[in-house]
């Protein structure tokens, strides 16, 4: 038997009264939440409070499971590397030997770079790190791809704050709450990273697709620079990312850019270092002009 | 309607499972599963429309706000999207009860999903994002509509048990 509707209140005045007030409560909910929606997009930052709050609640829940999560999605390579291990090794075995003969190379190209360094008075640019964390979960049923991170603004993390891990960068901090922050990943599509192609040192732009690659654009006009495999460093650009970490790397080259897939897969790592915002440095600032030696006249 | 005093007291179980069960299934969002892509369906949602659909008295309409606004805390989208867009969709089912009040589960099928696509857009459209980009979220919608049957089920399971004396 269908329980009774909600909807035939009877002649209950009290009942009647009661399913109005519910529906004025319903539609007032819906106005607010619209205003909510809209003053998000006027101030992003607003209600950082209840929201930095909320991740902090929500993120010792992901980090509990998240040891397990890796052992289990690391199954399939395992299998893999199994299966292919022949092969594997033959490629390895190429790839060491002309690894190593680039490296002697490298090693006379450090020599000479430092030197030349030291000739020029160049002070190597060392990021000092704000944090390291652990990326614990993401927003996988949400519109934005955004991770969770455990550290927050009582480690120093900041919004705006490059993320990075040791293949690549990662994302920047998008909201902060005590203890654990919001990562906002590269692939999403408000993010966009000035990058430059390292083969060609051509300036781009890489910005997020929601679905895990990334766009890249050429800055300048003229037929797409990008080949498959090129990689694609930061370019400083912006002064929020520091320049010199590697980005992605270029799968499929299109009629106006090139599809390309994130260094850094969020879903494999555990460990990422949050740096400072970098702000290149200001240029000197210009002399006074002298002042008037004498009035006119 | 508040309980009469002649009447048996409730227990707690009874009374909160539905709600409990809503707020965890908004919590699977803090699955440690780190995605660049939207793949998991919004299970509080789908847990929220199971319960209404299962017992249309159990909560007067406006009960998807607070619900809405606890998904938006955990998932991360804007505040207030689940709010506005959750209670527009508990609005429609209240018209939708009164003009087929007579339902198979099938159609009840077919109102989760025409929900689930409008609540999934409309957060997009929340989240700023134009609606080119809908054809990325097309896998979660399928996933959302596919999942449901199986949320049903839970959501009907937990109802046997609340109700078993």
């Amino acid at each position: 038997m269908r329980p009774p509707r909600r909807t035939s209140p009877g002649f209950s005045r009290r009942a009647q009264f009661g399913l109005f007030a519910a529906y004025v409560a319903a539609v007032a909910g819906v106005v607010i939440g619209l205003a909510l929606v809209v003053a998000a997009r006027v101030d992003p930052r607003g209600f950082a409070l209840i929201r930095g709050a909320a991740i902090d609640a929500i993120a010792p829940l992901s980090a509990a499971g998240r040891s397990l999560v890796e052992r289990v999605s690391g199954i399939d390579d395992a299998l893999y590397a199994y299966v292919a291990a022949g092969t594997q090794n033959r490629a390895l075995r190429a790839e060491n030997m002309l690894a190593r003969r680039r490296l002697i190379a490298a090693r006379g190209l450090e020599r000479e770079n430092r030197r030349l360094r030291a000739l020029l008075r160049l002070a190597e640019h060392t990021p000092d790190r704000v944090a390291t964390a652990r990326i614990v979960g993401s927003t996988a049923s949400g519109s934005h791809r955004l991770a969770t991170l455990t550290a927050g603004s009582l480690n120093g993390v900041r919004p705006g704050h490059p993320v990075r891990a040791p293949e690549g960068l990662v994302g920047r901090v998008l909201e902060t709450g005590a203890t654990a922050a919001r990562v906002l990943l590269l692939a999403d599509t408000d993010s966009s990273v000035p990058v430059l192609i390292v083969r060609n040192g051509q300036p781009a732009l890489a910005s997020g697709r929601g679905d895990g690659r990334l766009t890249i654009r050429p800055l300048v006009p003229g037929p797409a620079p990008f080949r498959r495999g090129d990689v694609a460093l930061t370019s400083g650009t912006g002064g929020l990312y520091p320049p010199g970490i590697p980005v992605a790397v270029v799968d499929k080259v299109d009629r106006d850019g090139a599809l390309a897939w994130p260094l850094a897969d969020p879903a494999r790592l555990d460990f990422v270092m949050v740096e400072p915002a970098f702000a290149p440095p200001l240029p000197p600032p210009a002399p006074p002009l002298a002042p008037p030696a004498a009035a006119p006249r | 309607m508040p309980p009469s005093a002649d009447l048996p007291r409730v227990p707690l179980r009874t009374r909160m499972t539905p709600a409990a069960s809503v707020l965890a299934a908004s919590l699977l969002a803090a699955l440690p599963v780190i995605a660049t892509a939207a793949v998991l369906p919004p299970f509080g949602l789908l847990a929220l429309l199971a319960w209404r659909l299962l017992r249309p008295e159990l909560w007067p309409v406006w009960a998807a706000l607070p619900f809405g606004l606890f998904d938006d805390l955990v998932s991360g989208q804007p505040l207030g999207s689940g709010m506005a867009s959750w209670t527009c969709v508990f609005l429609a089912i209240d018209r939708l009860d009164r003009r087929f009040p007579q339902r198979g589960w099938r159609f009840d099928w077919w109102i989760a999903a025409a929900a689930s696509i409008f609540v999934l857009v409309a957060g997009m459209l929340a989240a700023a994002l134009p609606l080119t980009m809908v054809p990325t979220i097309l896998p979660q919608i399928a996933i959302t509509i596919l999942a449901f049957p199986a949320v049903s089920r839970t959501v009907a399971a937990l109802d046997r048990w609340r109700l078993k004396r």
